[in-house]
């Protein structure tokens, strides 16, 4: 999912920087001191699971898992998942360092969508129903974040039509095993942990 | 961070792993001069210049005392991401046939920028990691502060490259202890739920131990300020190394300019 440096047109880059910033603004808005801890040991949890490698026939994926991560930050998914994609750039050469805005926004505005949208849902009626729900995000994430790597591809040439649009049909096995993951991950923390969920106003970190 | 991390997945550097030369630099001006080269490299065009920057990565890498096997076969996963793409571009930019296979044909023009984005993408993000990638993380939060990033994001920095370690050997704690209940992954539904129920519990696990942090910072009177514990000093060293970073990119840009002219 990561562009990478000299792809993209510049108009894109620097659009995407500009939003990214207004992102991570509005994310720390909503990230009060007390809550960093919290946020910090969920952005480095979600760090770890993308490095788990899913097998799918005979071949296998690494989880993004960024409509989780909305879900349980809201907001505050927001510099949390920059800052993972900050460290894999830095750290492990993934991406790229001009890209980052685009890369951030492309990745944790689908997280902060499904967060605001769904997460008020996750605590209602049983826990089956929060883990539908939480499917839903997760799922819904992801196929936003493809579409979005598809569409800063085609703002920036025609000639990337075809790999933008191979780039979404070849993940829509990750968006299935994403919102399975999403579900029964929001199912397990309903069972153990009712509590997580129960304060409606918004997000946890 | 450092340490836990493991095999493919470890830091390139690091407390003892390896004490790179460019380490001695001040961290502030690795990270400015890395921005600033990747600005640069990105607004190149001309392939030959393009290959220059690369061989000015190599240098810093070669400069820089890295493990020059481990952080090249890095940068080689990275091409592997992004090689589809670049197949694809020959055959969807029109221009002067080159070849053609199964009777679609590949464009001269195509072909130029695939090459043009690969040589891009390696050479930043080779700079990147030898120059900043090299840093220890706890000096990136410090560095990215003095360099006045909001005080909160370089905690969440800090606080997430703290407990990536702490959170992998509970993912591995917990990938042990289904393996020892006979788990074996496979395309099934036991697996995608399984997978999913060790992500849940590593996330209540993660809000519980976060409880227990947050209890214990305010015990010792946490404020939120960042306390460096070393102060940054720009040496004449650092002066001149950036000053010779800078005449290679001018060197660079001067170079772009006569082959656009051209």
């Amino acid at each position: 999912m990561h562009i990478v440096d000299g792809a993209l047109s510049n108009p894109v880059v620097i659009g995407g920087a500009v939003a990214a910033a207004g992102g991570i603004a509005m994310g720390l808005r909503n990230l009060p001191l007390e809550r960093i801890p919290a946020a910090g040991v969920l952005s480095a949890s979600f760090f770890v699971a993308s490095l788990i490698h899913v097998p799918i026939g005979p071949s296998s994926v690494h989880l993004i898992l960024n409509g989780l991560a909305g879900l349980v930050l809201g907001w505050a998914a927001f510099p949390a998942l920059f800052v993972g994609l900050l460290l894999q750039a830095v750290f492990f050469g993934f991406g790229g360092l001009t890209v980052l805005g685009v890369n951030a926004v492309n990745i944790a505005l689908p997280a902060v969508l499904a967060g605001l949208a769904i997460r008020p849902l996750l605590a209602r009626g049983s826990p089956l129903q929060g883990a539908i729900w939480g499917g839903i995000g997760g799922g819904a994430a992801i196929a936003l974040t493809t579409l979005a790597v598809a569409v800063s591809l085609m703002l920036s040439g025609d000639e990337f039509l075809l790999a933008a649009k191979l780039v979404f049909v070849s993940h829509i096995p990750v968006m299935v095993i994403e919102a399975l993951l999403s579900g029964a991950a929001i199912f397990l923390a309903r069972r153990v942990k009712p509590e997580l969920f129960a304060d409606a106003k918004g997000s946890l970190a | 961070m450092t340490y836990v991390l493991t095999g493919d997945e470890k830091p390139l550097s690091g407390i003892g792993v390896c004490r790179a030369k460019v380490t001695a630099f001040d961290p502030r001006m690795r990270i400015v001069m890395t921005a600033i080269y990747a600005i640069v490299v990105v607004s190149l065009n001309s392939l030959w210049v393009l290959a220059g920057a690369l061989i000015l990565s190599s240098g810093l890498l070669a400069l820089s005392g890295l493990p020059p096997r481990k952080t090249l076969k890095r940068m080689a996963m990275m091409d592997s991401f992004i090689i589809f793409m670049l197949l694809l571009l020959p055959f969807t930019i029109p221009g002067t046939p080159v070849f053609s296979l199964w009777g679609l044909e590949a464009s001269w023009e195509g072909l130029r920028r695939a090459v043009e984005i690969a040589l891009t993408a390696n050479a930043v993000i080779l700079a990147v990691m030898t120059l900043v990638g090299s840093m220890e993380p706890v000096t990136l939060g410090h560095a990215l502060f003095a360099l006045k990033t909001p005080e909160r994001l370089v905690h969440l920095l800090m606080f997430t490259i703290r407990y990536i370690d702490v959170l992998r050997e509970e993912y591995q704690r917990l990938r042990t202890s289904m393996k020892l209940r006979g788990f074996r992954p496979g395309t099934n539904w036991h697996t995608y739920r399984s997978y999913g129920y060790l992500v849940g519990m590593m996330l209540v696990r993660a809000i519980e131990r976060s409880e227990r942090i947050l209890a214990a910072m305010k015990c010792r009177g946490f404020s939120g300020r960042i306390v460096l514990l070393d102060d940054f000093r720009l040496s004449r060293a650092d002066l001149l190394f950036a000053a010779a970073l800078s005449a290679a990119l001018a060197a660079l840009i001067c170079a772009e300019a006569i082959y656009a002219a051209s």
